[in-house]
């Protein structure tokens, strides 16, 4: 374990509820050597072993659905969905009007991306998504959340303080700008669509996709010119 | 219900942290959870909507206390026991009981690109009518119900603005309980977080919301 994700974990487990776990405690404290395996790996283990023998569960399905989130699907695929509208307008506004059309053109689409939303981020408006009850997010665009969008400060304060949220990872707004935050209570999943960054007139489409983070489609970054970027 | 999962607006919780470079899952088991998870619920047995309110019912200190992919465990176990799927004796010695038939299973491998890309929607093509239009202006309805919901304790009471209708959906409250899947329009409902929060926010934000026609009420 590298000293930046020792770091994480010690603060994980001291924010309250962040992702605070007793699995990171018990792999911590195997210490350096090989870490023996937890109790809940060990419980997982029994339980995936006990599904599968009773026929409840197909061992291949299981690992298929982990290779496709762990490496088919990601925020590479909502990459390519802000890259294409910001050189096709007339994408945008298909993308804007009639997201899962407009995202099924492009290959994307279904779990926990049923029923899509794109919001647009502009100078005077910016977005930020969220879901305060759970975990929603969408998954075709860009994959499985990160721990820090499931955990209690990200889930309590965007909705009470979107700006000091914001302040925090590093987006200041200015007073005059609209802050929306999207709570994802139903089956709707929201991607932001970023605002491109100044002095990308040259860059071809699949260039424009490389500039895009996930946290942009999140709402919690914004995109920075490529000059400027590696810089801040 | 009113519970600590339940989040939007309390205090105390820390900074958000993000770690750089975040791996999909940080330990191999957790991503074994995700997907056994997804392959027991092809049972049918119960619904996104139960599975979530199972994670709801992790007592206050415990749901602090574990991991997101330690929730979904203890979540998915209730719920292979209570559908009948798996008993506790099972889950304790890791072995189908005595005599028990060998099923098969409904996601077989050559099913989950299928799965992966049509989703389950939740819509409904059930002709409900709509009963509040776009620029309505709405409220949030009192409610505290003991069991799940999806209108957030920081919205009720609130007034708002119907800005969108996304058509007839699956009402969760009712359809967590096993009660049915009682389909009714889901709106945007646009709250100022003035209204919501007080003078503390800023005058011209404001928290957009997916509430159900159940859920609201004329201002």
């Amino acid at each position: 374990m590298d000293n930046a994700r020792r770091g994480f974990m010690k603060a994980a487990l001291t924010a309250a509820g962040a992702a605070s776990s007793s699995v990171y405690a018990a792999a911590q404290a195997g210490g350096q050597g090989q870490a023996l395996p937890s109790d809940t790996a060990l419980r997982v283990k029994s339980l995936e072993s006990l599904l599968v023998e009773k026929g409840l569960v197909d061992r291949k399905a299981v690992d298929a659905l982990i290779d496709t989130y762990e490496h088919k699907i990601g925020p590479r695929n909502g990459a390519r969905v802000v890259a294409r509208a910001w050189v096709d307008s007339a994408y945008k506004q298909r993308l804007l009007t009639n997201a899962d059309a407009a995202l099924a053109e492009l290959g994307f689409g279904g779990l926990q991306g049923e029923h899509m939303v794109v919001v647009e981020n502009s100078p005077s408006l910016h977005n930020l998504v969220v879901c305060t009850l759970c975990s929603c997010y969408p998954w075709p665009v860009l994959g499985l959340p990160p721990v820090w969008y499931k955990s209690a400060p990200y889930r309590s304060r965007s909705v009470i303080d979107p700006r000091g949220v914001l302040r925090e990872l590093g987006v200041d707004l200015p007073a005059e700008v609209e802050v929306r935050v999207w709570d994802s209570t139903a089956e709707l999943r929201y991607m932001v669509l970023p605002e491109r960054p100044a002095a990308t007139e040259t860059l071809d489409e699949e260039q424009l996709a490389a500039l895009v983070t996930r946290d942009s489609m999140i709402g919690t970054a914004k995109i920075a010119a490529p000059a400027a970027r590696g810089r801040s | 219900m009113n519970g600590v999962h339940d989040m939007g607006g309390m205090h105390g919780m820390g900074p958000v942290q993000q770690e750089r470079n975040e791996p999909v899952f940080h330990e191999r088991w957790e991503g074994r959870v995700f997907a056994l998870n997804r392959a027991v619920g092809s049972w049918g047995k119960w619904s996104i909507d139960a599975s979530r309110h199972q994670k709801e019912l992790i007592p206050p200190a415990e749901y602090f206390r574990i991991s997101y992919y330690e929730k979904f465990l203890v979540g998915m176990i209730e719920l292979l026991v209570n559908s009948g799927l798996v008993t506790r004796a099972e889950i304790a010695s890791g072995k189908p009981a005595r005599g028990s038939k060998k099923l098969s299973p409904p996601l077989t491998v050559d099913k989950v690109p299928l799965l992966v890309a049509n989703g389950v929607p939740a819509s409904r093509s059930t002709p409900v009518a709509p009963k509040f239009r776009v620029g309505q202006r709405v409220r949030a309805r009192n409610i505290n119900p003991t069991g799940h919901t999806r209108l957030p304790r920081y919205a009720r009471g609130k007034l708002g603005t119907v800005e969108r209708d996304h058509g007839v959906f699956v009402f969760p409250d009712t359809n967590a309980h096993f009660l049915g899947e009682n389909p009714q329009h889901v709106y945007s409902v646009r709250f100022a977080s003035r209204e919501l929060w007080g003078a503390q926010a800023g005058p011209q934000d404001a928290v957009y919301v997916n509430l159900w026609d159940d859920h609201l009420e004329p201002a």
